[in-house]
């Protein structure tokens, strides 16, 4: 599939700037273009290596723990079917905190814990329940406060304010995560 | 406006010193941490590596060579009423599926346009909006055995679309 995206592209390009009499121009082209993908890895490694240092700290501390304390109420009402103290509840709580402090590899492990708990509750082992989807949609919608990453590389290419994108950026995961959780609920009655 | 717009570029270096105070504090071997943490950051940028030149290659063609425009010209006046600019739109289709590849495109975008622009900050609030749908669900699904997943590729791709859709008006009100 992407085998096929990806050529296709690459001969779609060479055979437009071809047919334009650009066949010279495309050497230089391609040979650019892949100087500016290394390039950019080189202006990412820093925040990315910084970052990752940072998160890895905060994941140490227990700073996640914390958040997940404050969340858990409001996670409580999106997930009626699991039963009170029972583990997958503070496992997605830990999994939703990580991926709002932006610690994405702090995420994945509690992540998992929690579809394992939720498996448990499980009648029918090959069926995803109600619980499984409000879960992965809630993850898949991405809700984030601080991207990170996309702010360095503003910062490296030379914004004015790199972290102005903040707020509209939080606003646009809230978006998409409170269609998400509405088209769950809506799809939710349907077949499958 | 001025103080709901400066705020967040404190935020990191107080968010910085705070975890780091912390954590000291609750004994952890903070500098231990950190390069544990960074090496692993090193790993992922490996990782990410092939993919963005692959990406920066493709679609610096497909842009040079003039075969975009070829392509995005109908599609034109259907997405400029509504302030999508076309160059935004292999963007917004590889956000689902591939993060690194996404990642690869917004950096295109806004080392191309300028982290300023309408594009570019378009492309930073696009990339920020929502997470890897199919991804999340390959892996989280697949680690617990569920086959039928019912309505849950649906209801993170009408996430996606959300997202993207308030991303554009986010932007278009902001700035």
């Amino acid at each position: 599939m992407l085998s096929a995206i990806w050529t296709f592209l690459l001969v779609s390009g060479i055979a437009i700037g071809l047919l334009r009499g650009k066949g010279g121009d495309l050497t230089q082209i391609l040979v650019k273009a892949a100087h500016q993908g290394a390039e950019t890895i080189l202006s990412l490694s820093g925040v990315i290596l910084f970052w990752m240092g940072i998160a890895r700290i905060a994941e140490r501390s227990g700073l996640a723990e914390i958040f997940s304390r404050l969340v858990s109420p409001l996670l409580r009402r999106l997930f009626p079917e699991i039963p009170t103290g029972h583990p997958a509840l503070g496992a997605i709580a830990m999994n939703v905190s990580a991926n709002l402090l932006g610690l994405g590899h702090a995420a994945t492990p509690f992540g998992l814990k929690a579809m394992e708990e939720l498996q448990k509750l499980n009648p029918e082992k090959d069926r995803a329940t109600d619980s499984m989807v409000t879960f992965l949609v809630l993850n898949t919608a991405g809700l984030s406060l601080f991207p990170v990453v996309v702010v360095g590389l503003r910062a490296q290419y030379g914004s004015q304010n790199p972290a102005d994108i903040v707020v509209p950026a939080f606003l646009a995961t809230c978006a998409s995560t409170l269609c998400g959780l509405l088209a769950d609920r809506w799809l939710r009655g349907r077949k499958g | 406006m001025a103080l709901f717009s400066d705020l967040p570029s404190y935020l990191l270096p107080l968010l910085v010193a705070t975890v780091c105070l912390f954590a000291l504090r609750r004994r952890v071997d903070v500098f231990g941490s950190f390069l544990e943490g960074a090496e692993e950051g090193l790993k992922l940028l490996l990782a990410i590596t092939p993919y963005v030149v692959a990406i920066f290659v493709a679609i610096g063609l497909v842009r040079e060579s003039g075969a975009l425009e070829v392509v995005s010209l109908p599609l034109r006046p259907l997405l400029l009423p509504l302030g999508i600019p076309p160059e935004i739109i292999p963007l917004a289709l590889t956000r689902p599926l591939s993060g690194s590849g996404s990642l690869a495109l917004a950096a295109e975008l806004i080392a191309r346009w300028g982290p300023d622009s309408y594009i570019g900050r378009l492309a930073s609030v696009v990339q920020s909006s929502t997470d890897t749908t199919l991804y999340i669900l390959a892996v989280y699904f697949g680690a617990v055995g569920v086959t039928r997943i019912r309505h849950a590729l649906w209801a993170g791709l009408i996430a996606d679309l959300a997202g993207f859709l308030a991303s554009v008006a986010l932007v278009k009100a902001f700035f």
